[in-house]
């Protein structure tokens, strides 16, 4: 069948730094997606466009917009088969009302399925539950010679290692095999601590790790003894007899996120009281029921919030440090910002569990902090200058969001980086999957 | 819940109406010809709308067999869509007159050929609703693409028609002309993004106006007064013109 001809169109990435004209071609059968593998050169996969650097970008792109059906659910073990293009969204729209939940929630709900593999993508239970890869019973991929091969942890093994945090460069996502979680009500209990420096916080996080969702947030504005500070926020699913509303969010919900994101124009001032503001509306302690959305998916409420960064757009400085190291390294990181006055709206830290033996996912044990910046003169100067620190300390940077690093830095801080590249050329001798990211780091 | 049947259930649009028949609650065939590539929307349709969906082959070409098509569904329908359509190539249809033939019979034959025998059953039964998706090229001929629009006229007229024919029955028969959509069909085409519609918005547009029990929707909206003013062209202007 033949590849459709595609629309001609800009597209970026969710930071809205990295942009591409591009043809993109959105295939609604396996039979026109292998016309699409034959015709094109050079291609991409894409889904919702979620990732915020150049990871999806491409002359030519594979959007999966069209591929979106759900294929098969089995009631008793919670197996949902999905064709790659089906958003997350969707199958919390479909499943939480029949008692189900995504094993893995990510900090959005519109994020596609093939790239919440491709991304092997984490969530606030990662000290627990492990990435999204890890729930996966089966995933089927189109290889770049146009071969149909299934793969998960028992059967080809390595197409799975590889194409599960893969950033789309192994082959096309077909579909996959995920296993739900039972849920009983669509609330979490939501308990939030106050922490006054960077130290306080991560004893809180090793205080907490039976809880099954954690998350900090970080005023990286406040200085000295005060670095560091920032409110932990941890969840538990309510059980039956705790939420009135059941397994509904229409009944007993209960509105609780205390300031919604302004779209001021943001600069160090205005950063700095936000942050202010945010850490003392905070008390001590404070427990609440909110509706699952509130709690995984606050952005979400606000749509194009990318866009209060103005045209110029964000990027975003996501690393995570092994443990041992990670306090030091994470208080120098801090400093480093905090002596430069660029203010990070939003900065998010989580204590993650064991990584996975997938060769490009990010998750490692130890901690990973979020960083946003706006995109300023001399920023990726700066983030040169972090890598190093990064590097100093055994860390690396999340490919999903990354915009700008070096394929010098991509290659000493993965270090399955060489047995991934050695894999996809295998695979891809024509280097047909690739991305203006993949391009940039020499894969 | 009753049934309804949905002709070229490939279509971009097809595939968004019939989502939205089935979230309303709408039990589904879905009819086309090479009916196992439809298979992954009907366990999609089941499994987000817990209704019942089966795929049917269908060859709308296939005059012949229509009757016994219809007379060997198990279980009757009380609505059908009929969202067949076949752009085909205006400047091959010049020359080639398969190529013209198969614009019209696709974009007209076919359509009357099934929908006469759904409508004598929705006529005896005095109920149901009839949904055909025609264009706004039926509404004055061009020379881009006059072949098609000239099939999508005769549907257009043939659906007027019908309305009035099954007026009395209580049968509802509504006329959808889309502008530009953004459907494989017109993949590659150059639209202007301002005036074209996404397949869901079509099906939005549908779904609102089969509940109110319209006549004739165009899709987007304003597609009804864009196309006024071009019906009232004088022919002495329009013949001159590019459009």
């Amino acid at each position: 069948m033949d590849c459709p001809s595609g629309r001609q169109m800009r597209i970026s990435g969710w930071g809205r730094y990295a942009a591409a004209e591009a043809r993109v071609h959105s295939p609604d059968s396996q039979g026109s997606l292998n016309g699409c593998l034959f015709k094109l050169d050079s291609l991409i996969p894409r889904g919702l466009g979620r990732s915020y650097g150049d990871s999806s970008l491409n002359s030519d792109v594979i959007a999966t917009g069209r591929l979106d059906r759900m294929l098969a659910f089995d009631e008793k073990e919670g197996l949902l088969k999905c064709q790659s293009g089906v958003s997350l969204a969707e199958m919390l729209d479909v499943f939480v009302s029949e008692g189900w939940f995504l094993p893995v929630a990510p900090g959005t709900k519109f994020v596609s399925l093939g790239g919440a593999i491709a991304s092997d993508i984490h969530g606030k239970n990662h000290h627990r539950e492990g990435s999204f890869s890890d729930h996966l019973a089966s995933v089927e991929v189109m290889l770049p010679n146009g071969e149909v091969t299934a793969c998960s942890k028992k059967e080809n093994n390595e197409l799975f290692k590889a194409t599960c945090g893969g950033m789309g460069l192994t082959g096309f996502i077909l579909n996959a095999t995920l296993r739900m979680k039972k849920i009983e009500t669509a609330f979490i209990k939501q308990k939030t601590l106050r922490a006054g420096n960077l130290d306080e916080i991560m004893d809180l996080f090793e205080g907490h790790k039976e809880s099954s969702y954690s998350v900090a947030w970080i005023d990286c504005l406040a200085g000295g003894g005060r670095l560091g500070r920032g409110i932990l926020m941890l969840g538990e699913h309510a059980e039956r007899d705790e939420a009135q509303g059941g397994l509904s969010l229409k009944g007993g919900y209960k509105l609780n996120i205390p300031f919604d994101f302004p779209g001021l124009v943001l600069n160090s001032f205005t950063a700095k009281g936000f942050n202010a503001v945010y850490y003392n509306l905070h008390s001590r302690a404070h427990e609440s029921l909110v509706g699952y959305d509130k709690f995984f998916f606050p952005l979400d409420g606000i749509h194009n919030w990318n866009r209060i960064y103005g045209s110029r757009g964000f990027a975003q400085y996501p690393f995570v440090l092994p443990k041992e190291a990670g306090r030091e390294g994470c208080r120098r990181i801090l400093h480093k910002i905090g002596a430069s006055g660029r203010g990070a709206f939003l900065a998010v830290l989580k204590l993650f569990g064991r990584g996975n033996e997938n060769l490009l996912s990010f998750p490692m044990e130890g901690y990973t902090l979020a960083l946003d910046f706006p995109v300023t003169r001399n920023l990726f100067k700066f983030f040169d200058e972090m890598d190093e620190i990064v590097l100093a300390y055994g860390g690396r940077l999340y490919l999903t969001k990354d915009v700008r690093m070096s394929g010098e830095m991509f290659r000493k801080s993965y270090i399955d980086s060489a047995r991934f590249m050695e894999y996809k050329h295998a695979l891809d001798k024509a280097g047909k999957f690739r991305s203006l990211q993949s391009r940039r780091l020499g894969i | 819940m009753s049934r309804v049947i949905v002709f070229g259930a490939k279509s971009d649009m097809a595939r968004e109406i019939a989502r939205g028949l089935a979230m309303r609650g709408y039990d589904l065939y879905l009819a086309a010809r090479g009916h196992e590539e439809i298979e992954p929307d009907v366990s999609d349709l089941s499994i987000r709308y817990g209704v019942k969906v089966s795929a049917l082959e269908f060859d709308l070409l296939d005059y012949e067999g229509h009757k016994a098509f219809y007379e060997g569904l198990d279980e009757k329908p009380s609505g059908a869509v009929c969202a067949v359509g076949y752009l085909g190539e205006q400047k091959k249809a010049e020359k080639d007159f398969n190529e013209a033939k198969r614009i019209m019979d696709t974009n007209y034959t076919g359509c009357v050929s099934i929908l006469n025998i759904i409508a004598g059953d929705f006529e005896a039964k005095g109920e149901g609703f009839i949904i055909g998706i025609s264009s706004v090229a039926g509404d004055r001929g061009r020379q881009s693409n006059y072949v098609y629009g000239s099939a999508k006229a005769g549907f257009t007229v043939y659906l007027s028609g019908l309305r009035n024919r099954l007026f009395k029955s209580g049968v509802h028969v509504m006329t959808v002309k889309p502008g530009f959509v953004h459907t494989k069909m017109t993949e590659g085409m150059n639209l202007p993004p301002a005036l074209t519609a996404e397949p869901h918005e079509v099906a939005r547009d549908v779904l609102r106006a089969l509940k109110k029990k319209k006549d004739v929707v165009y899709t987007r909206w304003f597609w009804r007064y864009i196309m006024l003013a071009i019906r009232h062209i004088p022919e002495a202007v329009f013949k001159r013109l590019k459009l």
